[in-house]
């Protein structure tokens, strides 16, 4: 199947080489940053994970949304997910490449990076993370494509897919568990120290992904012969809606706590991120745009009369994306470190190699998905109007 | 039986994964001694031994600035560590911070300036119960049967997960090549690679020798270091005779570095010439 994304059009072959040279440019900084060291980064002794660690947290949510279709789908014989559940599946393994991409990036020794398999430590959330993240890649790869390859051929998908698509649905959740717990188990970060962190975060999982799908299978409509579906694309923006409530709804939680018990600890990361600490408030902006993107992706979504108008719908996608990149992508890992240990602030900042690095980064997630979405659309291309059944 | 293109790649590539799989597995069995975790070998070699080491700071013996530098240059030096002349990249083992700031949430307002703004000598604290040993994704950071929290800066993959987890912030990484920045360099001690994470290690390798650590040879008696499982210890003496508190005791990480405060005699009832 894979020779579908060796032919395309001029505008396909385009994006691909635009993508591969992001790509390369980033490449190049990625071998200053080997050399030198991550001193080239914003990175401080008080800050020491930033802007790569937050988008490996934000897209680990991105990989876990993909059993939002998986669910409905499987779970609940929902059918008209049918044709779209592959763009769920395929979205994850372009996440979860992103989320490796970016591990490897913020490390130190990066070329020590069997380590973690060497020395296996089930102490460490680390070394839990990495396993279930290689686990799930591993599952949606084999079950994207040996259902893709089942419907291209009209036939169902072998026996033992199913099974494997029900084990993906608890192994989402727990992608993103774990990826919590990496957090909410530091004893000095009162900011992470909540059991609702990994709540929120599958609350923001299932609201950032989804929305990220609606807009990737607008975008596929307009420029391929495939359609997704109406139906579908309003279904999910239903799921996009009711996550989105539950992830503003934890964030208020998380606020109450820390505001109402008014211990100090508890309130400085969320002073700081909104209103600025000691006159530090380099965040404050970036948080505002989060909260008042997050009000206006829920006006738009809350109203169905609105949220059914496709164009409203990506708005509202589009802002809740961006809402959830900043909230969960940035100020959840910098919020963690300001203050510091000591109760002094160091603020962080990306440099110009890290936000290339980290762009180059997002344009290998988008070259796997561009080559898999071909494949897929190709796919369906061929087998339009024949009725699916898994 | 015939076999199309696809089915042989099918075949050839699973099989090659799992030959990998077998081969890497017979090959890290094949040699136990290799990997064997830093913390199973024994420190027989050690002249001074104990069963957790653990650090006492009189506070009331520290006067003038001078006090502090030179218990902080003689760690820095002998260890080759750097001075990047910035913050952002800074590394040490030892270090100087206000009250306020040492032991964040004691503070009051009302409470006298000399000990509000007292500088306190604050390194790792060897943990009993260490996260950053609990969050380490390869054992690079272990602890010793001394209950020294030690690391292995070969292993290390400079996750620097450890110095998220570390309430203490004890924990440098080399952001950049240290080697240019080290003044003069003590040809007895490595020096460090870019992208580790290190901290102070409670001098094992004078230990091992029968010394006291630096940073304890040169305070002129502030600073007592033994064994706190030992009662006839020094340390357990000045625990036994003093009122001393640890920094942020209350996170369960059982710090081992107890600081005697400095309390100003004229704040103790009766304190003034009481002495």
């Amino acid at each position: 199947m894979f020779e579908k994304a060796l032919v395309g059009s001029k505008r396909y072959w385009t994006w691909i080489f635009f993508l591969l040279g992001v790509i390369g440019i980033g490449f190049i900084t990625y071998l200053q940053q080997f050399k030198l060291g991550l001193g080239i980064t914003g990175l401080s002794r008080d800050v020491s994970w930033g802007l790569y660690i937050g988008q490996f947290t934000f897209l680990v949510g991105v990989a876990a949304s993909a059993v939002m279709l998986v669910i409905p789908y499987y779970l609940h014989d929902f059918k008209k997910f049918g044709k779209i559940v592959i763009l769920g599946e395929f979205l994850a393994v372009s996440a979860v490449t992103m989320c490796i991409l970016f591990i490897f990036v913020d490390m130190g020794q990066p070329m020590r990076i069997m380590n973690v398999i060497l020395h296996p430590t089930p102490n460490s959330i680390m070394f839990w993370d990495s396993v279930v993240l290689g686990g799930y890649l591993g599952l949606n790869i084999i079950i994207g494509w040996a259902t893709l390859h089942a419907d291209k051929k009209g036939i169902r998908p072998a026996a033992w897919v199913k099974p494997l698509i029900y084990l993906s649905i608890p192994w989402a959740v727990s992608i993103h568990t774990v990826t919590a717990f990496l957090y909410a188990g530091l004893p000095g970060r009162h900011f992470w120290l909540s059991a609702i962190m990994a709540a929120r975060f599958l609350a923001s999982a299932f609201a950032g992904g989804p929305a990220l799908l609606i807009i990737l299978a607008l975008i596929v409509r307009k420029f391929t012969k495939f359609d997704p579906g109406k139906e579908p694309i309003q279904a999910i923006g239903k799921i996009v809606t009711y996550a989105m409530i539950a992830n503003v709804f934890f964030l208020l939680l998380e606020i109450f706590t820390a505001a109402y018990s008014s211990i100090p600890g508890h309130t400085y990361p969320f002073k700081y991120l909104y209103f600025g600490l000691e006159g530090h408030a380099r965040l404050v902006p970036l948080m505002w745009a989060s909260s008042i993107l997050a009000i206006v992706s829920l006006v738009l979504l809350i109203f169905p009369s609105i949220r059914r108008n496709e164009s409203m719908l990506a708005l509202a996608c589009i802002a809740l994306f961006v809402s959830l990149w900043i909230d969960k992508g940035f100020g959840l890992i910098i919020g963690g470190f300001v203050p510091n240990m000591f109760e002094k602030i160091t603020e962080y900042w990306p440099t110009l190699p890290e936000t290339i690095i980290t762009i180059s980064v997002w344009a290998v997630g988008f070259l796997v998905l561009t080559i898999l979405y071909k494949v897929a659309v190709s796919v369906r291309e061929e087998t339009a109007g024949v009725e699916l059944e898994h | 039986m015939s076999m199309d293109r696809r089915e042989f790649l099918k075949i050839a590539g699973s099989s090659t994964f799992l030959a990998t799989i077998g081969i890497g597995a017979g090959w890290i069995l094949s040699r136990p001694g290799e990997f064997l975790e830093a913390s199973q070998f024994s420190q027989t070699k050690e002249l001074m031994k104990a069963k957790q080491w653990a650090m006492v700071v009189d506070m009331r013996k520290f006067k003038t600035e001078e006090d502090y530098k030179k218990i902080i240059n003689a760690c820095h030096k002998i260890h080759n560590v750097p001075d990047f002349g910035n913050p952002k990249d800074e590394i040490k083992w030892i270090w100087s911070e206000t009250f306020d700031h040492a032991f964040p949430g004691q503070e009051n307002e009302f409470m006298p300036e000399q000990m509000k703004h007292k500088p306190f000598i604050l390194l790792c604290n060897h943990c009993e119960n260490p996260p950053c040993v609990r969050v380490c994704p390869t054992k690079a950071t272990f602890k010793r049967k001394d209950g020294i929290t030690m690391q292995d800066l070969h292993r290390c993959i400079g996750c620097r997960y450890c110095m998220a987890a570390c309430p203490f912030g004890a924990r440098s990484f080399n952001y950049r090549d240290p080697r240019p920045f080290i003044k003069e360099p003590n040809p007895e001690y490595p020096t460090r690679m870019i992208g580790v994470v290190e901290k102070c290690t409670f001098c094992e390798e004078r230990l091992a020798k029968g010394q006291m650590p630096a940073c304890v040879e040169a305070s002129n008696g502030a600073l007592t270091f033994g064994d706190i499982t030992d009662p006839n210890s020094e340390v357990r003496k000045l625990l036994n005779a003093n009122y001393t508190v640890r920094r942020k005791a209350e996170l369960g990480t059982r710090p081992v570095v107890y600081y005697i405060l400095d309390i100003p005699t004229s704040v103790v009832p009766g304190g003034e010439g009481n002495v």
